[in-house]
């Protein structure tokens, strides 16, 4: 394709004539040379080509780039400007992150070169080696593994750093033509929820936030979408959009005055992290002493709001929601709002002014954001929000919603076909470096293994494609540290990155990968409304250097393995994305004919529903419509849980209760000590997407990072000002970064920004100011999961 | 004549960036200069209610700003050698590169902070309106990034038209409009201050020097 538009370097030579042209006028610039026809012309000579291609990184977006390309480089990036960008047709515009792009395709630290590790692991310390001698090393250890320890202890490391439909899967696909890998359940950004709202609704289900426009009144627990879902055709837009169409009051719950609070909300609650189940167990004890609930949505619709509607199991115990919301089950404490002030910080007058509010505004959408779960005690806070919506009846209606994060109307995807996995074992998610540690004593009952009674082999080899959930992502760094650089624990790690980051330093073989734009891409759009999308990416360069694909890299691991053919089936990978497009449109003869799609770039998809509204169909008719629980009805006493609540080895201070109220985090603000006085949150930010980006000079100019929140009220008892060089110490680990005084967060907590890169020095302080750092390994009760915001800490100038 | 002018809609502004970014990205430019900065603008306090609770009033908003192609533009008048110009035709304020002598005048003069002196260069640099883009009947690269379709650019007249609720620029930070008379109209957001009664902050000095 011929580029029509400009580049730089005609711009900057057009300066230069305009420069000269004003020179001979002495004095202003010529009309006629600024716009006249012959200047673009002139322009349009310096291009080569303009490439479709999207932003991979995992920030829930998915936004289209267009990449302009001279002399096999990209010189920069245009966004989606196709289409008339009305409503449902929406223009998926790239952020800040995806328009500085090219400064990561062409940075200078970009990995060129396939490596092998010479020191300890972490330090640092590779030698350049050639592809066979990658090759050979990684078939040889993996063949040496497969032997000595089987399939279960292969592992594909969680990653998001590349977003593509087309690309990770071919890992899976290796491993099962070669007897399996171990399973892993859940996400680090969502496994509290997802694990949790099942036995509430039988699935995790929200309303699309497009919705919103049908509300009259929204209350977002810790939802931040214009903040981390910066996209021209997601979440923060639509929600924007919805709010200016349809007029509905918008309150923000939040620890932070996050972006969203700011900009978007008519009243900001602020509240103690970690307690959002507590504020919305007075809020019940209101609803219900004031008799605001719906009566009738509660018998008909859920079982385990009062006596009537227990199951057998739990009856005659005053184990009812009503029972434990009015202090008449077994610990015998009214959730009154002047309980709930001491715990949430949120007065009690503001407790009861929003639960009226919320229990008599119709149709009221309660929302919550994923920070709010990923916490010690998420699992619980998650269904308890729930509770607001069902309480009210605003489940299953347009302008309602579940109390879920908002879910998305997608365009299809397409799957790389894996193969059925021999090994059925699954790993939560986080639980991955207590199974390098000591796999075979983690059981279904004390780790939440699935499928099997405990893992039969400790994790021996990892595949790691495009992340940073080794260390820098995952938590408590100090101690994955120290189980990773024992090299008879885990005995094989294989990294593909495009910068030595912090994870990339623990890898035996480093394979130098090529950025999602330098290689043929599926992108499907996240949190839509109205409208799905995808996106054909092409490679807009060759990669330089010894950089290859990762499909190019497993076809020579296949072929040393002797199952290229069957790996491959004859495609490359530019073929293969074809084959997996026409199949999905054999499915769907709507979509476009791949040549269209490649074509157009953006292939944007109406939701037919208009909007998504969840649970509709039980709303309607219950009965013909059951939900997918045991009792096919929202289960506000949940027996499953209670089994396991029985039967499962935790901690004392890890809670599982059959109800959804709220449960003191393990690590939360009752747990504080003189030494640890403060809660610390991360958040999600700006300038980078998780661990992307964040080395992007641009980028951290625009959001100068390391930057502590702290309330004035703390600053001030700490002698802090704006700015100072600072220490945060947790149990796990200290990080040094600047003070940013501000009111923009609650007294007695700070906030972080995540994703910063680990960069430790010598007395292990992280200058780096990677919030993990900071992090527990100690995983939440039930779904074994990461609790990313449940930090207790000190902050000291430095 | 015709004047050009930007339109910001504060209501909108989420302070995401991506116009700033994407100019950097299609004009190359360095970490240190910018020809279109977002200033987050915030004030309040946290005070303890009767009961012992801190309860917060504060208030926080983004304001996207370039060069607002002023009627009245401060730099042209400090500049010694006449690089700074009013264009005759767009109204745009330009630099003559070849004429700059890079003295940093004109960025010291200019209270919305848009002339910057890239040493490297040798001169000034500022915002042009993406005339060439415009000349080719498209919108500035800011104005077609922005992910919350919070900006435009078109005639006075034009601006006037599409966004009638709009005023001349005249909230916190931003100075007084009748300093410079700036060519940027801005829908408030309801945080927002009147410049001449504010009594907030920029929370964000570093990202916006």
């Amino acid at each position: 394709m011929v580029d029509t538009k400009l580049t730089r370097r005609t711009f900057l030579k057009t300066s230069g004539a305009l420069g000269a042209l004003a020179v001979a006028g002495g004095g202003a610039v010529a009309a006629d040379s600024l716009f006249g026809a012959a200047v673009p012309q002139a322009l349009a000579e310096d291009a080569d080509s303009l490439v479709w291609s999207a932003c991979g990184v995992n920030c829930e977006g998915r936004c289209a780039l267009r990449m302009h390309v001279k002399d096999g480089k990209v010189n920069w990036v245009e966004s989606d400007n196709t289409g008339d960008d009305s409503e449902a047709n929406e223009q998926a515009r790239a952020c800040q992150r995806g328009r500085s792009i090219r400064r990561w395709i062409n940075h200078p630290d970009r990995l060129q070169y396939p490596m092998k590790r010479v020191g300890e692991r972490g330090s640092g310390k590779f030698e350049r080696i050639t592809w066979d001698e990658a090759i050979d090393e990684i078939a040889k250890n993996y063949k040496k593994v497969l032997e000595q320890y089987g399939p279960e202890a292969v592992h594909i490391q969680y990653a998001t750093g590349n977003q593509a439909k087309n690309i990770r899967n071919f890992i899976k696909r290796l491993c099962v033509l070669n007897g399996g890998c171990l399973n892993y359940y859940g996400s680090y950004s969502s496994a509290q929820i997802s694990r949790s709202l099942p036995f509430l609704y039988g699935k995790k289900a929200s309303n699309t936030n497009s919705d919103i426009e049908n509300s009259k009144l929204v209350v977002q627990f810790g939802e931040n979408a214009v903040e981390n879902k910066m996209s021209g055709a997601g979440a923060g837009y639509n929600l924007t959009r919805a709010l200016e169409r349809g007029g509905a009051k918008l309150i923000v719950i939040d620890p932070r005055y996050s972006d969203q609070a700011a900009t978007r909300a008519d009243e900001w609650i602020p509240i103690r992290p970690g307690t959002d189940g507590a504020l919305v167990d007075a809020m019940a004890y209101v609803m219900i002493t004031e008799d605001l609930v719906d009566h009738d949505f509660l018998n008909r619709y859920c079982i385990g709001y009062d006596e009537d509607t227990m199951p057998e199991s739990a009856k005659g115990k005053h184990a009812s929601y009503k029972d434990y919301i009015l202090g008449e089950s077994e610990d015998g404490t009214a959730k009154t709002p002047q309980w709930a002030a001491e715990i949430t910080q949120v007065p009690p007058a503001t407790i009861e002014r929003l639960a009226r509010e919320i229990a008599t505004t119709k149709p009221c959408a309660i929302y919550q954001g994923k920070g709010m779960q990923r916490h010690a005690n998420g699992e619980q806070a998650a269904r308890s929000v729930c509770m607001l919506p069902i309480l009210t009846g605003n489940v299953g209606i347009s302008g309602g919603n579940t109390g879920s994060e908002h879910e998305d109307f997608e365009a299809e995807a397409i799957s790389v076909p894996t193969g059925d996995n021999p090994v059925k074992t699954s790993l939560p998610v986080f639980g991955w470096l207590d199974a390098i540690d000591h796999g075979p004593e983690m059981t279904s009952l004390n780790a939440g293994i699935q499928n099997a009674e405990r893992l039969s082999v400790p994790i021996k080899f990892i595949w790691n494609y495009a992340g940073n959930c080794l260390t820098n992502q995952h938590g408590e760094i100090d101690r994955a540290h120290e189980i990773l650089s024992d090299p008879t624990k885990c005995e094989f790690i294989v990294s593909w990155e495009t910068f030595l980051t912090d994870s990339t330093k623990y890898a035996d073989i480093v394979l130098p990968d090529a950025m999602p734009q330098e290689q043929p891409t599926y992108f499907v759009n996240e949190y839509g409304g109205k409208m799905g999308y995808f996106i054909i990416g092409d490679a807009a360069t060759e990669p330089d250097f010894e950089r290859k694909t990762l499909y190019e890299a497993l076809t020579m691991i296949a072929e040393r393995l002797g199952c290229k053919d069957e790996f491959t089936e004859g495609r490359t990978e530019a073929e293969w994305l074809e084959h997996l497009y026409n199949e999905m449109r054999a499915e769907n003869p709507d979509y476009p004919t791949f040549a269209e799609a490649k074509a157009a770039g953006v292939t944007r998809v109406a939701n037919p529903d208009v909007h998504t509204v969840a649970f509709k169909d039980f709303r309607e008719d219950p009965v013909a419509n059951p939900l997918k629980t045991p009792s096919g009805k929202i289960e506000i006493y949940s027996e499953a849980l209670q089994t396991i609540a029985d039967t499962w080895e935790l901690d004392k201070k890890d809670i599982i209760r059959a109800l959804p109220v709220y449960a003191q985090e393990n690590g939360g603000y009752a747990d504080a000590t003189p030494e640890h006085p403060l809660q610390m949150v991360g958040y999600h930010f700006k300038g980078h997407v998780h661990s992307s980006y964040a080395s992007i000079d641009v980028l951290k100019q625009a959001n100068r990072e390391r930057h502590l929140w702290i309330n004035p009220v703390d600053a001030d008892a700490r002698k802090l000002k704006e700015g100072d060089t600072i220490r945060v110490s947790s149990d796990q680990g200290t990080i040094e970064v600047n003070a940013h005084v501000t009111p923009r967060i609650i007294p007695g907590t700070v906030a972080l920004d995540q994703g910063a890169w680990y960069d430790g020095d010598k007395n292990g302080v992280d200058k780096g100011g990677c919030i993990n750092t900071l992090v527990s390994g100690h995983p939440s009760p039930l779904a074994k999961a990461n609790p990313s915001h449940t930090i207790l800490v000190d902050v000291k100038k430095a | 004549m015709t004047q050009y002018a930007f339109y910001f809609n504060g209501k909108r502004c989420t302070g995401c960036k991506t116009c700033e970014l994407a100019c950097k990205d299609r004009y190359d430019l360095t970490p240190e200069i910018s020809y279109r900065k977002v200033f987050e603008y915030g004030g309040g306090d946290w005070t303890k209610d009767a009961d012992g609770f801190y309860v917060p009033d504060v208030f926080t908003y983004y304001v996207s700003v370039a060069c607002n192609h002023c009627d009245d533009p401060a730099c042209t008048k400090v500049c010694p050698t006449g690089a700074m110009h009013k264009d005759a035709d767009g109204g745009l304020v330009l630099v003559d590169a070849d004429r700059c002598i890079g003295c940093g005048y004109c960025h010291m003069a200019c209270p919305y902070n848009a002339p910057k002196v890239d040493r490297e260069k040798g001169h000034t640099v500022k915002c042009d309106g993406c005339a060439e883009r415009v000349a080719a009947g498209q919108k500035p690269i800011c104005v077609e990034a922005c992910p919350l379709r919070a900006l435009d650019f078109g005639t006075k007249e034009e601006m006037e038209q599409a966004h009638g609720d709009s005023q001349v620029a005249d909230i916190a930070p931003l100075p007084q409009k009748e300093y410079t008379h700036p060519n940027l109209y801005v829908d408030p957001c309801k945080h927002a201050q009147m410049a001449n009664e504010a009594t907030g902050k920029v929370a964000n000095i570093l990202e916006v020097m």
